[in-house]
């Protein structure tokens, strides 16, 4: 029995079995599509909104899907383990959610060629595996800009994860519109080395007060920098979902990850018959990144500010990232109007000139 | 009423009927959990217990119990030595990292030499390290008598912090796009820690596991080590007068269990997780002080049980996918083992009476 065809008599057992729950019909033969999720659902933050996403899927096709997922996947073996048992499953589209999914999505890509893959934030693709991303630094030039206008201290915290491409290029797209509304800004930088740790964002939280700053920005996905920042009564954005039940203050507006569009297109696309391996970078163009509801705290002219970037960007006039802009060491980056590329983007590893926190080594 | 009556010796059958019913009440009331969740309860124990050992794919699932089992029993039959002697060391997470960082580094120095060499030096690494994060709780605990409970505890945090640095400095894959993480181990031949047999799961970190069983089994029952380690733990006055120097079992204790969960950690980056990333210490160190005690701090006991423990993840995970359980479900429910199994042991050391007055 040569492997494809064991696969496929494994695939149908699998299939089989899970019909004997008596959740699908055989007359229906969905669509069986998985995602693996790094944190939980209930984080309300980076998974809770790819599970939004996933119910959104449930909406939209009904009765030609079932999806199924697993959250909680720590980044390692193990993530290669709930990967296959997927595939063994018989789904036939599965969404591993966090970059440090990759390599485990390629090496189970490769057994199983008929099973197509989708993975966030990544950069290695095959034939079955296609990335996706979100232009999260688009909702950072907006904040920048409502931040750099409300400060008084001229202070704005920003609790990073990790320091890779996607989180700094958060952190200067944050500060290089915070400092065109106000030159005096200054950006104060934590890491807090992961993405879900509401003690550890806590504590960041309150150096980072400590410090001074009276407006606060977050790259990880809990709820508990909000809380500080309530009792300190400084201002703070919600981050991955709208967190708007910490509204109108202190969160006054929020990047949104709005998946849906792409999980549904996706998936219709594998039930046309379409898909095919890509990597789709999207923003506030696509949907992709959306802008939370900018509170009453924000005085009307710093918000129309923000909605006129916002339309901007979305609509392809302006990038975030424009020359002039010189690396932190003073070297040049961008001429006058030259609009960085993605390429650069994508692996962005240095702070621009102005930021005074040290990038670690 | 219910009295409970100190036996003057631990039971023997207790002892070993203990663990056995505590999975038996893990069984039942994770079933009232499951049901009360609105999932048919006996197809989710069937979903964890039966379906990864004889359900549909259960060939590639048993190989996975090998892979998930063997760090746990690995770290855990260096733990069971030191916890028999009343050493606490609850920081084999820590020396699980560190002894991982070690080896990888050791290989990913020589990148990309080939050579038969390689992986054994890896494996030398990978021990040492452990064993060195080991000593320093040791040595802190003969030095100035600090609590090698705290402080191998807290050196975890040190360790995770090491690895963060490892992964995004001086590991990090230079061809890896400024992303985080170290070269793939697995794309490296000379270290790459492979499937003895294909598609078994067996691993040298398996065979170091029941290598480690083995011996800890001889050293605790036929050698004067394995006694003065008992007699330390059950009498620590008497070991002094028998002429056992604490501070040479301390050392001891915490040496082994750190140079197994080192070594633990070194198979693991080298094999099944490839990589040496912020993410890699996925808590085998915490999960195997479990199966120690599971095990009843025996190396039978210990196989069983890591086997056991590493059914429960996986067959977990397959009902997270099949039955749309919650993680958290599956945790409690790995939870109430060990529960159970400190609850049922009062029987090994008490005896229960029903109803009837003190005795005359």
């Amino acid at each position: 029995m040569n492997r494809r065809r064991f696969l496929t008599t494994t695939t149908m057992t699998a299939t089989a079995m899970s019909l004997g729950l008596g959740k699908a019909a055989w007359a229906a033969d969905p669509l069986k599509v998985a995602f693996m999720y790094v944190g939980p659902v209930g984080d309300m933050g980076w998974s809770f909104q790819h599970d939004q996403a996933r119910l959104a899927v449930d909406a939209a096709f009904g009765e030609k899907v079932a999806t199924s997922y697993v959250e909680n996947v720590p980044e390692g073996p193990d993530a290669e383990r709930v990967l296959t048992q997927m595939a063994l499953a018989g789904n036939k589209l599965i969404f591993a959610t966090s970059f440090g999914f990759m390599d485990a999505v390629m090496n189970v890509a490769a057994k199983f060629p008929d099973v197509r893959f989708e993975h966030a934030t990544g950069y290695k693709r095959a034939d079955n595996v296609a990335t996706y991303d979100a232009r999260f630094y688009e909702g950072r030039a907006v904040q920048g800009t409502i931040a750099g206008s409300m400060t008084k201290t001229n202070k704005i915290g920003y609790i990073g994860s990790f320091p890779i491409p996607e989180v700094v290029q958060g952190i200067n797209a944050a500060f290089i519109h915070a400092r065109k509304v106000n030159p005096n800004v200054e950006m104060k930088v934590v890491w807090a080395y992961s993405w879900f740790d509401p003690a550890k964002e806590a504590d960041a939280a309150t150096a980072l007060i400590a410090e001074g700053v009276d407006v606060l920005m977050q790259h990880t996905d809990s709820t508990a920098p909000q809380a500080k920042a309530k009792d300190a009564g400084i201002i703070s954005f919600g981050q991955a979902s709208d967190m708007a039940s910490f509204g109108p203050t202190p969160r006054v507006s929020s990047t949104i990850d709005n998946w849906a569009p792409y999980y549904v297109e996706r998936v219709k696309a594998m039930l046309d018959g379409t898909w095919t391996s890509q990597g789709t970078w999207g923003g506030i163009g696509t949907g992709m990144v959306e802008i939370g509801v900018i509170t009453d705290a924000v005085p009307a002219d710093v918000k129309a500010e923000a909605e006129a970037l916002i339309a901007s960007i979305g609509a392809g006039t302006y990038h975030p990232f424009t020359g002039p802009l010189n690396k932190q060491d003073g070297s040049a980056w961008l001429a006058e109007g030259e609009v960085a590329d993605d390429g650069v983007l994508s692996g962005m590893n240095f702070f621009v000139e102005g930021i005074t926190a040290q990038m670690p080594q | 009423m219910i009295r409970l009556i100190a036996r003057p010796a631990p039971s023997r059958f207790w002892l070993w009927a203990t663990p056995v019913l505590a999975v038996l009440a893990t069984m039942v009331a994770g079933a009232v959990l499951f049901a009360a969740l609105g999932t048919d309860p006996l197809e989710a124990l069937k979903v964890i217990f039966w379906d990864p050992l004889l359900g549909a794919n259960a060939g590639y699932f048993r190989g996975q119990l090998l892979i998930k089992a063997g760090p746990l029993m690995l770290i855990a039959a260096g733990l069971a030595v030191g916890f028999r002697a009343g050493i606490w060391n609850i920081g084999a997470e820590g020396q699980y990292i560190v002894g991982a960082i070690c080896g990888a580094a050791v290989g990913l120095a020589v990148y990309p030499a080939e050579s038969v060499l390689i992986f054994p030096a890896m494996v030398v690494a990978g021990a040492l390290g452990g064993w060195a994060w080991g000593m320093i709780p040791a040595l802190l605990k003969n030095r100035f008598g600090a609590s090698e409970i705290l402080v191998s505890l807290m050196l975890v945090y040190v360790a995770q912090n090491l690895l963060a640095w490892a992964a995004f400095g001086p590991l990090k894959n230079p061809a890896g796009f400024g992303f985080p993480g170290s070269r793939n181990l697995q794309q490296y031949p000379s270290a790459h820690n492979g499937e003895l047999i294909a598609g078994s799961g067996l691993h040298w970190g398996g065979v170091a596991a029941l290598a480690a069983l083995v011996g800890t089994y001889v050293l605790m029952s036929r050698h004067i080590a394995g006694f003065r380690i008992q007699v330390a733990g059950d009498a620590p006055k008497a070991a002094r007068f028998a002429g056992v120097a604490p501070a040479r079992l301390v050392a001891f204790c915490l040496g082994l269990s750190g140079a197994l969960a080192g070594l633990a950690g070194m198979f693991e980056v080298a094999g099944p997780s490839g990589q040496i990333t912020d993410a890699f210490g996925a808590g085998y160190g915490f999960t195997a002080i479990i199966v120690a005690f599971l095990g009843r701090l025996n190396p039978i006991g210990i196989l069983l049980a890591g086997l056991l423990m590493a059914l429960t993840y996986i067959g977990g995970d397959m009902a997270q996918l099949m039955l749309r359980l919650p993680a958290a479900a599956i945790q409690v429910f790995q939870g109430m083992l060990l529960f159970f199994l400190l609850g049922f042991d009062l029987l090994t050391n008490y005896q229960v009476r029903f109803g009837g007055r003190v005795g005359a």
